[in-house]
Formats: C-alpha cells, sequence, structure tokens
C-alpha cells in the first residue's frame, strides 16, 4: 500500500488558525482593494466590442497589421499574438455610430488587401447593452450559488458550518478575481464560468471535511472541538490532496494542450483548486468554531443516528 | 455482504450497455450530404419527392451513398465533398425554386444504430464553425410604424365624417390632431374613440388651437411588440431557409430579441446582408397629376416636395412623385412567385395577398384604373422604386401580377424578396459570434487531446496509488466517460468547447467519489476491521459525503444553466450530467466491480487498496 500522507498523530490545524484567518483576511482585503482601485480587465463580452482571431501562413508581421489598420481608421486597434506566431488577435472597441456588424468584414477586407493569405478564423462582436447584461447575469449567478449553498449546507449541517464554507469559498473567489487584477489578465465570459464553478468545486471540497467533523460530533467523545477538528482534518487529508490532485492535473492538462481559447478557464481553475484546497482545510472550520458550533448542535436531532446513515 | 442482487447487476449492465450504444454513432465521423427540404412548411414531404430526388441524381451520373427521407426533408449522402457540390448544383437547377438544397454533415455511423435514435453529439459552433447572432428589434420603430398607420387611418376617418382639422402630424408615436374650436375636437374625439378604442386620447391646447393627442394604450403596444417580433422571427426563417442552411437555429430570447445560430456557413457577409436587410416593402400610388407638370418634378428634384408627396426615384434614376399615404405594406402579401405575363410573355411576379390586403388592392385599383402604382422598397433609411406598373383594370380577388421587370432574374429576386417577407421592425446585431472551419476543427482536436491526456494521467496514478482498487476506479471513471457522452447524445444537446473542458473537469472531480471510497475502506482497515467488513463499511459511509459534496456542486451548475449564456450554458449543461453519472458510476458501477470481484471469496485476507 503506497500512503503519501502516513500520519500518526492528529496535525495541529487548529493551532495555526489564527495565522490562517489572519492571511485570509489579509488576501480579501487586499482582493477588494486592488478590485476597488484598478478593477478587472474586463473582455470583450462584458464591455462589448470586436475580436477578431486571424490566421497567417508564415509568423503575422504585427506591426506592419497595426499601421495597416491605422491607416484604415482603425488606429484604437489593439493587435497582439494569440498562441502561435501565425495567429493575430485583433481587438476593436465599441465605436458610436458605426454599424458594428460591419466593422469585422471591414477590418478583414483591409487585412486581406495586405495579405491575401490571411484568413478570419473567429469573430466575436458583442454589443454594450448585451455586454452589461452578461455581467449583471454572471454577478448575479455568484450571488445566487452563494446563497443556494448556504441553505443546503445549513440544512444538511447547521448555520454555522455554512457560514465558514461560504466564507472560505467566497475567499477563493477572491483571491482568484484579486490576481486577476493585479496581473491584468482578461477576465472573460469563460473565466467567470471558471470562478463559478471554483465556488462549487471549493465548497465541495470543505463539505468532505465538514462531513467528517459532524460524523465526530457524533461518534467520538473527543471533548475539545478544535482537537476533533483536527482529527476529522487529518483523517481526510489524503482524499482532500489526492482529489485536488486529480482535479489539477485535468486543469493543467487543459492549461497545456487545450489552445488558447481554454487558457483563462484553464488557468483560472487551476488557481482555484490549490486556493480551494487550502482554504477548505484551514480557513473553513476555524470560522465555525469561532462562531461557536458545539457537539449538542448534532446531537439534538430526535431521529437515531444511524437514520443519517444509507 | 458485499454481494449484489442479480436485479442490480442487470441494472448496472443494462446501463453499461446503452452508454456504449449510444457512445458508438460519435467513433464513426460524418459524411458529406444533401439535404432537400420545401420551402414552404405546409407542403409534405413523400416518396415522390424521394423518387424525383434519386432520379435527377441518376440523370446525371451522381451516384450517392444513400437516400433517406425524414419529417423535414430527404437526406442524400456522398463520397466526397465534390460528388456533394455537384450534387447540390445539380439538385437546386433541376428542383426550382420550391425547394431549399443545403450542404449539411451526417453521422456516418450503421443504420441500425440511427434507427434506435443513436446519433452523434451536436457539436456547437465553436467546434464545427458557423455563425450565431443575436438581433435585437427596434421597438420603438416598431410602434413608430403602427402610429403612422392610425395617422393615415384617422385622416381617413376624419374626412369620411366630414371633421375640418387644421393640423395632423406625428411625433414618435404620438398622433397629434389641431381642430380651431373644442367642439369639432370633442366631435373628433368621440368618433376616434368608437372607431378606435386601443388609443388613448388626451386633449391640449396650444396657443389658438385646439390639439387631441392620440396614443397607443399599453395593451396595444405591448401586442404590437408582440406582433412585430413574431412577424420578425417568420421573416427570419424564410430568409434562412432561402439561404440554404442545414439545421439553423431560430428563436426568440427574451421579449425584443432573435438569436440565430447558421452551423457551418462560411460566407458570413452575405448570411449578415441577408439577415440584416431591413427591407420594408410599400405599394403607394403615383401622384399622376403632378408628375403630368416637368416643373413640378423639377421643383421636387432641387428639394421643394409639394404637401402630401414624397419624391422618390426608379432605379434607371428617374425621379417619381408618390402620394405619402400607404396602399398596401408586405405584411399583406401570402405567397409570391415569378413568372411570365401571359399575354406580353413579358417576365412577371405573381403574388397573392391575404383577404384584408386583397379587399385594399380591389378599391384601390377600382378608382384609380390608368394610373402607375409605384412599389417602393426601403432599406436602411433608402427608399428606391422597384417598379411602377400601370393599373389596368380592377383586381380583385387577391391576386395581383406585377410586370415591368427587366429579366427573368429580376422577377425571381422581387419574388424572393416579397415571398420572405419584410420585417415588421428593423433589427440590430448586438452580439456575434462566428467561428471558421478549421477553428472548430482545432477546437474539437485540443479539447479532446488534454481531457484524453488528463484521463490518461489520472489513470496511470490511481493504478498506482490504488492497485487494483484504483484499476477499478479507473473503469469506473470510463464508464462515467460513457454514461456522460451517451446522456449528451441522447439529450442531443449541444456540445461546444466549454462543454468539454465541463466534461473534463468532471472527470477529475469524479475520480472524487473513489478516493473518498478508497481512503475510508484504507482507515477500516487500519481500525482492524476484516477486509470484507471495510469494504462494505467504506461504501456505506462515504455515500453521504460523496452526495453532500455533489449536490453543493450541482446547485453551482444549476445557477450557471440558468443564468449562464452561450459557451457558459455547454459548460453548466456537462458540468450538471456529469456529476449526475458519476454519482451512479462512482458508486454503483464500482460497487458491482467490487462485489463481482471480492464478493464470492470466502475468506478474503487482503484486499489490494
Amino acid at each position: 500500500m503506497i500512503e503519501l500522507f502516513r500520519v500518526k498523530k492528529d496535525i495541529p490545524f487548529m493551532r495555526w488558525a489564527r495565522s490562517t484567518i489572519f492571511v485570509s483576511v489579509a488576501l480579501i482585503v487586499g482582493a477588494v482593494i486592488l478590485l476597488a482601485t484598478q478593477g478587472l480587465n474586463l473582455g470583450v463580452d462584458f464591455t462589448g466590442g470586436t475580436v477578431m482571431e486571424i490566421g497567417y501562413d508564415k509568423p503575422a508581421d504585427i506591426p506592419g497589421i497595426r499601421a495597416t489598420l491605422a491607416q484604415h481608421g482603425h488606429a484604437d486597434a489593439q493587435v497582439q499574438n494569440f498562441g502561435t506566431a501565425r495567429e493575430v488577435l485583433v481587438r476593436l472597441p465599441v465605436k458610436a455610430g458605426v454599424s458594428s456588424a460591419q466593422l469585422s468584414e471591414k477590418v478583414m477586407a483591409v487585412l486581406k488587401q495586405a495579405d491575401a493569405d490571411s484568413q478570419l478564423r473567429r469573430v466575436e462582436f458583442v454589443g454594450p447593452q448585451v455586454g452589461k447584461e452578461l455581467l449583471a447575469d454572471g454577478s448575479l449567478a455568484l450571488v445566487v450559488v452563494s446563497i443556494g449553498i448556504v441553505i443546503y449546507l445549513a440544512l444538511r449541517f447547521e448555520w454555522r458550518m455554512a457560514l465558514g464554507a461560504i466564507f472560505s469559498s467566497a475567499h477563493d473567489v477572491f483571491v482568484v478575481l484579486g490576481l486577476w487584477s493585479l496581473f491584468q489578465w482578461e477576465f472573460s465570459l469563460n473565466v467567470l464560468a471558471a470562478v463559478l464553478a471554483i465556488l462549487g468545486y471549493s465548497v465541495n471540497d470543505t463539505v468532505v471535511v465538514f462531513d467528517r467533523i459532524r460524523e465526530n460530533f457524533r461518534k467520538t467523545r473527543i471533548s475539545d472541538v478544535a482537537a476533533l477538528m483536527d482529527n476529522a482534518k487529518t483523517a481526510t487529508l489524503s482524499r482532500t490532496i489526492i482529489t485536488s490532485g486529480t482535479t489539477l492535473i485535468m486543469a493543467l492538462s487543459m492549461l497545456a494542450w487545450g489552445g488558447e481559447v481554454l487558457h483563462g478557464f484553464a488557468l483560472c481553475l487551476t488557481i482555484g483548486i490549490i486556493v480551494g484546497t487550502y482554504s477548505s482545510v484551514l480557513v473553513a472550520s476555524p470560522i465555525a468554531l469561532w462562531l461557536g458550533v458545539s457537539r449538542e448542535d448534532f446531537i439534538k436531532p430526535v431521529k437515531p443516528e444511524s437514520g443519517a446513515m444509507v | 455482504m458485499n454481494r449484489y442482487p442479480l436485479w442490480k447487476y442487470l441494472v448496472v449492465g443494462v446501463a453499461l450497455l446503452i452508454a456504449v450504444l449510444y457512445t458508438l454513432p460519435n467513433f464513426f465521423g460524418e459524411v458529406p450530404a444533401v439535404q432537400v427540404t420545401p420551402v414552404r412548411t405546409t407542403e409534405k414531404v413523400d416518396g415522390s419527392l424521394m423518387r424525383r430526388v434519386e432520379s435527377v441524381l441518376e440523370e446525371n451520373g451522381i451516384r450517392p451513398l444513400g437516400v433517406a427521407m425524414d419529417a423535414r426533408g430527404v437526406k442524400v449522402r456522398f463520397a466526397d465533398p465534390e460528388t456533394q457540390l455537384k450534387a447540390k448544383d445539380v439538385l437546386q437547377t433541376r428542383l426550382g425554386q420550391g425547394y431549399t438544397v443545403a450542404l449539411n454533415l451526417l453521422s456516418a455511423s450503421p443504420r441500425w444504430l440511427a434507427s434506435i435514435g443513436a446519433l452523434p453529439m451536436y457539436l456547437g459552433l465553436d467546434l464545427r464553425g458557423g455563425v450565431h447572432f443575436l438581433l435585437q428589434v427596434d421597438m420603438p420603430k416598431a410602434l413608430e410604424k403602427t402610429t403612422e398607420r392610425y395617422q393615415g387611418d384617422i385622416r381617413t376617418l376624419l374626412r369620411e365624417k366630414k371633421l375640418r382639422y387644421t393640423g395632423l402630424s406625428r411625433e414618435g408615436s404620438e398622433v397629434r390632431v389641431m381642430f380651431r374650436d373644442a367642439d369639432r375636437r370633442d366631435e373628433a374625439r368621440s368618433v376616434i374613440e368608437a372607431a378606435y378604442p386601443e388609443l388613448v386620447l388626451a386633449d391640449g391646447r396650444d396657443g389658438e388651437e385646439y390639439s387631441l393627442r392620440a396614443t397607443l394604450s399599453k395593451q396595444a403596444q405591448a401586442k404590437t411588440q408582440e406582433f412585430a417580433l413574431q412577424q420578425n422571427l417568420t421573416t427570419l426563417r424564410n430568409r434562412v431557409n432561402e439561404l440554404g442552411v442545414a439545421e439553423p437555429v431560430i428563436q426568440q430570447q427574451g421579449i425584443d430579441r432573435v438569436a440565430v445560430q447558421l452551423p457551418g456557413v462560411q460566407d458570413t457577409a452575405k448570411a449578415k446582408e441577408i439577415l440584416g436587410r431591413t427591407a420594408t416593402l410599400e405599394i403607394r400610388m403615383v401622384d399622376e397629376e403632378r408628375m403630368q407638370d416637368p416643373a413640378q418634378v423639377q421643383a421636387a428634384s432641387s428639394g421643394q416636395v409639394p404637401f402630401g408627396d414624397e419624391l422618390y426615384h426608379e432605379r434607371n434614376g428617374i425621379p417619381m412623385l408618390v402620394k405619402r399615404e400607404v396602399v398596401l405594406t408586405g405584411e399583406y402579401i401570402t405567397d409570391a412567385q415569378p413568372g411570365f405575363d401571359g399575354q406580353s410573355s413579358q417576365p412577371a411576379v405573381h403574388v397573392n395577398l391575404d383577404g384584408r390586403g386583397a379587399r385594399i388592392f380591389k378599391n384601390v385599383t377600382r378608382e384609380n384604373v390608368g394610373k402607375r402604382m409605384a412599389i417602393l422598397l426601403i432599406e436602411k433609411g433608402r427608399t428606391e422604386i422597384v417598379t411602377a406598373p400601370v393599373i389596368r383594370e380592377e383586381i380583385g380577388g387577391g391576386r395581383v401580377q406585377i410586370t415591368g421587370m427587366d429579366s427573368p432574374q429580376e422577377a425571381s429576386d422581387v419574388a424572393l424578396l416579397l415571398r420572405a417577407g419584410a420585417l415588421a421592425a428593423p433589427m440590430e446585431i448586438v452580439e456575434e459570434r462566428t467561428v471558421g472551419p478549421s477553428l472548430g476543427k482545432d477546437n474539437i482536436e485540443r479539447g479532446f487531446n488534454s481531457t484524453l491526456i488528463g484521463f490518461a494521467l489520472i489513470a496511470v496514478f490511481m493504478g498506482i496509488y490504488y492497485q487494483f482498487f484504483g484499476l477499478i476506479s479507473v473503469l469506473a471513471l470510463t464508464a462515467n466517460l460513457f454514461l456522460l457522452v451517451a446522456l449528451l447524445s441522447m439529450l442531443q444537446a449541444t456540445l461546444t468547447l466549454p462543454g468539454i473542458a465541463g466534461i473534463a473537469l468532471t472527470l477529475g472531480m469524479a475520480i472524487d467519489a473513489n478516493v473518498i471510497i478508497a481512503e475510508r475502506i484504507r482507515e477500516e482497515l487500519r481500525n482492524g476491521m476484516s477486509p470484507q467488513a471495510a469494504l462494505a463499511a467504506g461504501y456505506e459511509r462515504a455515500w453521504d459525503t460523496i452526495l453532500d459534496a455533489n449536490i453543493t456542486t450541482l446547485i453551482a451548475g444549476i445557477a450557471l444553466f440558468w443564468l449562464g449564456s452561450g459557451p457558459v450554458r455547454g459548460f453548466a449543461v456537462t458540468l450538471c450530467l456529469g456529476i449526475l453519472t458519476s454519482m451512479f458510476s462512482a458508486v454503483t458501477v464500482s460497487r458491482a466491480m467490487v462485489n463481482l470481484s471480492f464478493g464470492r471469496v470466502k475468506r478474503l485476507t487482503k484486499v489490494s487498496i
């Protein structure tokens, strides 16, 4: 039997609670400050505008393309490589009065004239109104998911633990968003989907630990709640790390071989999984403990213990 | 202890068999095909159309791989794209206007699979290439147009009742009528109220004059908008049919938007042109009296258009004074076909009008024999007179023949435009996502490869770390993949690149259940339980955890599906379905394998885990 984590004694996670929570709160505050000052580099999905992906036969001449576009009145176009040297991404902001639907065609015609080998691979155009709606819907989704999870956990566990779980997940989301703000990576619809997936994943991770804590409350005689939590976390540590590892393998595989379109999505997942693993072990349960979760909260139900087991 | 009753094994076996069967079509790939569908949906597709298609192909020496028919049309498969293109051209010319001939790709899976409804997954536009448009209907414009109609109606009504007014104008979606005194206004008010109860009327004073302002009631506005959207949907459907796209999707989104998806369309410029064509059609009378006087036409050309008229140009540039009043709009047209005039054998368009249109047309033609009637095409704010034929006699019955076209080609163009209908209100593209076919292929490859590599890495790790139990977990994970793909194929859910990412992510997370079980079994073994008891306890105790953990992720998935759009939805669908299949495969399927392997061993001393 191979065991990565052969642990004889319970790891005193809770002893570090003060520092881990401090770190987490500091990270959240930092992220909020970044988001408030720098904001996110919102992609076309949310701001509106046009993105065109153009393929060339040979490595593309980026300054040349910029000059060509500027000559034809598109000086505001951003041109950059995308994935390989032969692929180019052109971003155009929304222009008042110009029929945006025709914009991509005009640009393509200009580029075709300059180099007949250029080939339009992808166009994404989002009107400013639609962009605003997508952002509003996305934010609403974040809130709805959080509320839904809190309600479910409050019903299945206990409200203090539900709050602990949602705090640790919110922490993950803030850290990810903070990084996106810090590095000004493009925040697209796909990244938003990944953020929501992280929310789900992080809670999932936390729930496995909580499940064990609940079981310990019901079955063991450990009187000190912190020690009981340490015992639960040590018991599930292997699983936490292995599962995070397998999910991480998938995320990294997407990052490496999934291509440019999935890049932001995979990067977001990768960071989220790492942060999520940390927070579900070291952030969620201290919060529940500080909120005063105790054995009485779990043994009060009248129904027999075995009823909870399937 | 670790034995399943027979029925459970059967359930697992049948589920896996179905999963494999319905996953199979995805392995066969696709063959080029041509799809023939009648333009009018009312027309029945029957054996005669199939025989006609077959005979046309045979006459031209084209040998199809197979011809099949379904409720919507006839589909013909070909060995290669060249034959497909050739067949499309031949069928297009031989079958004529009444049919849409579109290029398509059909599953190459054997017929017996198709006969049990096993079809490959439906690939999204980002994987197969194509165009997605979101069009916004300009509702204020629709209201304005309706108000314009009421303006005309009120004018006619007041004239009929001989009520003198001093001015009649429209501002936005409000009609304003001016009167010299209050009595006359009140009289007009009661007349208008009786005739058009859907109008809201308000009195006012404007200096010396008394005014009456009419606007549409809230209900009438809602009705107008609903009607405008439906009209635009129908028009778009007709236009897309003319484009010849296989499997287009045209659906309402929200109260004022239409989503259009055209898979496989390469010429996006043409698609945009045809969809975005905000052409409306109007029939108005030519002001013959003023046209008699060249000076008036001259004056109009230099900007002094006489009251009640508007100046437009014919295609050859000749100016023409046309009355402001609209006789008919494209809404009244039920059908239009190109043809020839019976007597002069000139190219002509035969138009059928609906009941109301026929009545109006009859009245107008009776009163205007010998005069010209202008057919105007309004496109992107530019109005052009397509043709202005002379009315020879009263035309009843709603059958109208328009001559004056230069060529049969023009007749067929005009017929197409009339048939495809006009938009009730202009539309604007507010979102576009176009993916070229080469990128689509790249996307499939990348998505598929990254998933496969991730899967392989996980399999290797599980095999090494958990040994025999790891092997069972990997088999369960494979079963999960098959179940998920089978489910997606059965539901014909749209697979997108984020959808593939969702599959990859659920695979990474699905193994979680097996890890939880394995760790639990190890723990029970460490606590001194017998192997058989540890296996049973591991599965049983892990179930609660697995359920809780998955439901929270499911909540996130459902919210994503509910609030997400486009690519995010694809991700949400696979995430949600993946969670469901993973609970079945990781718990029930892997348990079945464990039970089969260990359940009957009498003295199990060691478990490879």
